[in-house]
């Protein structure tokens, strides 16, 4: 090689396109393409979430990527996971329900407008064969054992779903489950699952007490009820005043605070990363 | 002028046994017919017939050959092979003749456009008998007789051309005219007329020919004219159509039982292969697949008592039952949401079945039948929204149904009552979005559900709710719905009570759902059902507990009947 081609390489040549032209040239790095060459993964579709808070936030829910919505009991998770669902199944779409808990409730889902022929419903209950060949195991002692058959239950169904291909949407329903129990899901699942759906229009969407897929998941949305603000009218607690007998009071809306924690997706720096939602019940007066 | 084929299977005892099973087509095959221990031999393939095995030896005389497989006649499989025949002469032509077990006759009229020369054609037959696992004789002509007597006597495939009949013809034995499976007075009268050719010293086609007919006709009377005629290749006549039945069944009667189920499946896989391809013959699909095996009766003895008593108690048809016949019979049934043609998917869909619901004893016989059925017709789109394939989505589903139960996976469907928990699960089989009617995403239609759930809280508060209300439809605002998860079984609770408003709630199986009720909206009454004898009545509560996390919303109900507390779910 002389000492013209060595000056030419020894510089930085990712900034010089006269070296970038030259490389077919010579012979060693005649197969090498240029970092700056390299094809660059398109940013994956988004679609609705079918509330119109969540789609400004986080731009809607990415094909193709794992997400999960955390939060604590009453946070208004259900209510979110079903709104998806009624946008899906509205699209078209076929979704599944993995319910590790078997905690789906048909008339809330028929309320919020999910077409219940457009979802596969699979429950997952504890089966006691299992339970009794881990009675003795020390490994077990801690972890509920109940939990962890269902949790086999979930990760092999899951497993079968993605395989089968065609899915509009995938929720994982671990709202039940424990965090210590969930974060025993091994992280070569999670890589599994995206892996799976990563060139598939599948969206995965996992409902659970706290984030335990880690990097394996595009966004992360933290839910929890807000803090009741006084003096407002659709307030649960101050509708009514506390003179009034119970029956007059009624479940309206809760407020639902939501934090959009992680994201791998492209978004507007200037974005908010928080929003307030409130729900409304299938009963709500106007 | 109007061509023939005819398709003949010689030794069709035989061949239909060697269609179930491959690996003996290389070897001498003997079948025998009659009652232990006076069995003969009934019919022998070719590779016996070299060895000097003769149909009507004794089992005693067999066993001087040790390379010989002996197989009991099956007349189901017979008849198998018979549909199989008809199924592959369907697939050329409407116009066929059911000639006999082993043979039948097609018309080729009007196939020349669409398929070819007659030689082409009967080679396009020969190699679809093949694929449906008979090796039989192919022969074309311009008239029926002729075609069968060639295909009789000459093996392979057979072209005799308009001109040559009685030339090609000539060189071939009488007892081709007879040849086949008779029946004893058929057989009888054969006897005797080929006793008359043989004093005669007529050997061949030829020298029947050449007979004067007058004399022929007086001594053998209009069936020697007739048998003239069709050895000098003039007989003409046209075909008795059929229309064959839309059976499809296969029958295979096992030489020892089978007790496990990975050579159950390969006695499946080859039932399977048949039948798809007679399907594919017939340009059907399969609908439903039923299954039933023979099971072995040395066990019936223990089964017997058990049975007597199941029988009692329930008559689910998949469950073994004892006929008169005494013998005992399992039967499984597959229904397929849309109609399907792949061998491997039912076989996979039939281990998987047979996993979950095993026969308990050993299988002597299999017997598959198949509904068939039109096949889908999918018209594809651009822009349609996934949608997972029906075959791959049958198995998934039957394998998620071995994970979780059978009774655990599929579509739910709501009950047309008030009365909580009432839904049920069915088959999970979603429609295929129409591409012309493609959904709104704006979600204006209104699904029969979303009806329901707007007639129930239209129910609920006419019943008990304030006085000022309006229905709020969920798809017109864009909030989302408070959802409702429900604890299955619901959690027993103790409930301190103050001037008719819960204020303490205790969950002995649930640590966290204990405390103070800080809010609390309620009862709303239901009932119902009063005139059954499973009535229902209760009353609800939304109450809000207090908890480390922050609040939790959950619904509270009391029983009228029991006058317990539960609570039945949580708002998320």
């Amino acid at each position: 090689m002389s000492a013209a081609s060595l000056a030419a390489i020894s510089r930085p040549f990712l900034f010089d396109s006269a070296v970038l032209n030259r490389m077919p040239e010579f012979p060693k790095l005649a197969g090498v393409t240029p970092a700056s060459h390299l094809e660059v993964r398109p940013a994956p579709e988004r679609v609705s979430s079918g509330v119109s808070q969540i789609d400004a936030l986080t731009g809607g829910l990415p094909r193709g990527c794992l997400t999960e919505i955390c939060g604590p009991q009453s946070s208004g998770r259900t209510s979110l996971f079903l709104a998806a669902l009624a946008a899906a199944t509205n699209r078209g779409e076929v979704c599944a329900l993995v319910d590790a808990g078997d905690t789906f409730d048909p008339v809330s889902a028929a309320a919020a407008a999910v077409d219940l022929t457009r979802l596969l419903w699979v429950r997952c209950q504890e089966k006691q064969s299992y339970s009794n060949n881990y009675q003795h195991s020390n490994f077990t002692s801690k972890v509920n054992r109940a939990d962890y058959s269902i949790l086999d239950q979930v990760l092999r169904v899951t497993d079968l779903l993605l395989q089968s291909n065609g899915f509009g949407l995938i929720l994982l329903d671990l709202g039940n489950i424990s965090s210590r129990t969930a974060r025993r899901i091994p992280m070569a699942s999670w890589f599994r699952f995206r892996r799976a759906i990563e060139v598939t229009p599948t969206i995965l969407m996992v409902l659970e007490q706290q984030p335990t897929a880690g990097s394996c998941s595009s966004l992360i949305l933290q839910l929890k009820t807000s803090e009741p603000r006084s003096a407002k009218k659709t307030d649960i607690r101050e509708s009514v005043p506390a003179q009034l007998p119970s029956h007059a009071k009624l479940l309206e809306n809760f407020s639902i605070e939501i934090e959009l924690s992680h994201t791998r997706l492209e978004r507007k720096p200037s974005s908010n990363t928080r929003t307030l939602l409130r729900t409304h019940s299938a009963w709500a007066v106007s | 002028m109007s061509c023939f084929a005819c398709i003949f299977v010689p030794d069709f005892p035989a061949e239909s046994i060697i269609r179930m099973e491959p690996e003996l087509r290389a070897l001498p095959v003997a079948v025998l017919a009659g009652k232990a221990p006076l069995e003969k031999v009934f019919a022998i393939n070719q590779n016996a017939r070299a060895l000097d095995v003769e149909p009507g030896m004794t089992k005693t005389q067999l066993d001087a050959w040790t390379n010989l497989v002996l197989r009991p006649r099956s007349e189901l499989q017979e008849k198998s092979a018979h549909q199989a025949l008809l199924d592959c002469a369907q697939s050329f032509s409407p116009s066929f003749e059911d000639s006999a077990l082993d043979t039948v006759l097609i018309d080729l009229d009007g196939l020349e456009h669409l398929l070819g020369t007659p030689p082409q054609i009967a080679r396009q037959i020969a190699h679809r008998t093949s694929v449906l696992g008979l090796e039989a004789n192919v022969a074309a002509a311009f008239d029926p007789d002729t075609a069968l007597l060639a295909a009789r006597g000459f093996p392979g495939m057979t072209f005799i051309s308009e001109g040559n009949e009685a030339k090609k013809l000539g060189e071939l034995p009488v007892n081709v005219l007879f040849e086949g499976l008779l029946s004893p007075e058929q057989q009888k009268k054969t006897d005797t007329i080929l006793e008359t050719f043989d004093r005669w010293g007529i050997r061949n086609l030829r020298a029947l020919a050449a007979l004067p007919e007058i004399p022929l006709v007086e001594r053998l009377g209009q069936e020697g004219f007739r048998l003239q005629q069709s050895a000098q290749g003039s007989h003409r006549r046209t075909l008795k159509l059929v229309q064959p039945s839309l059976t499809f069944e296969e029958y295979v009667e096992l030489e020892f039982p089978i007790v496990l189920l990975e050579p159950l499946a390969f006695v499946l896989n080859r039932m399977l292969e048949q039948i798809c391809n007679r399907l594919t013959a017939r340009a059907l699909a399969a609908q439903e697949l039923k299954l039933c095996f023979e099971l072995a009766t040395e066990f019936r003895a223990e089964e017997e008592s058990e049975n007597s008593v199941a029988q009692k108690r329930s008559h689910n048809s998949n469950s073994p039952s004892v006929h008169a016949a005494r013998s005992l019979t399992f039967n499984r049934t597959l229904k397929l949401p849309v109609p399907m043609l792949d061998a491997r998917v039912f076989l996979k869909l039939l281990q998987l079945d047979l996993r979950a619901h095993p026969p308990g004893a050993p299988i002597m016989k299999i017997h598959l039948t198949i509904e068939p059925a039109q096949p889908r017709a999918a018209q594809g789109g651009l822009f349609l929204p996934p949608f997972p394939e029906p075959e791959k989505l049958e198995l998934t589903l039957a394998r998620i149904a071995g994970i979780v139960g059978e009774s655990n996976v599929g579509a739910v469907e709501l009950s047309d009552t008030y009365r909580p928990e009432s839904f049920h699960m069915k088959h999970f089989a979603p429609k295929e979005q129409d591409p012309l009617n493609t959904p709104k995403h704006s979600s204006k239609t209104q699904t029969s559900s979303e009806n329901f759930a707007c007639l129930q809280s239209t129910a609920i508060l006419l019943a008990d709710g304030p006085a000022t209300t309006s229905i709020t439809n969920p798809q017109e605002s864009e909030a989302p719905v408070t959802a409702l998860r429900v604890f299955r079984p619901p959690l027993q609770a103790e409930v301190t009570m103050l001037e008719g408003a819960p204020v303490r709630l205790a969950c002995p199986k649930k640590k966290n759902v204990c405390g103070q009720i800080i809010w609390a909206a309620g009862p709303w009454r239901s009932s119902g059902d009063w005139w059954e004898q499973e009535g229902w009545a209760r009353d609800e509560w939304d109450i809000m507990l207090q908890n480390e996390t922050g609040i939790a919303l959950y619904r509270l109900v009391r029983d009228h009947f029991s006058a317990r507390w539960t609570v039945e779910g949580s708002y998320d």
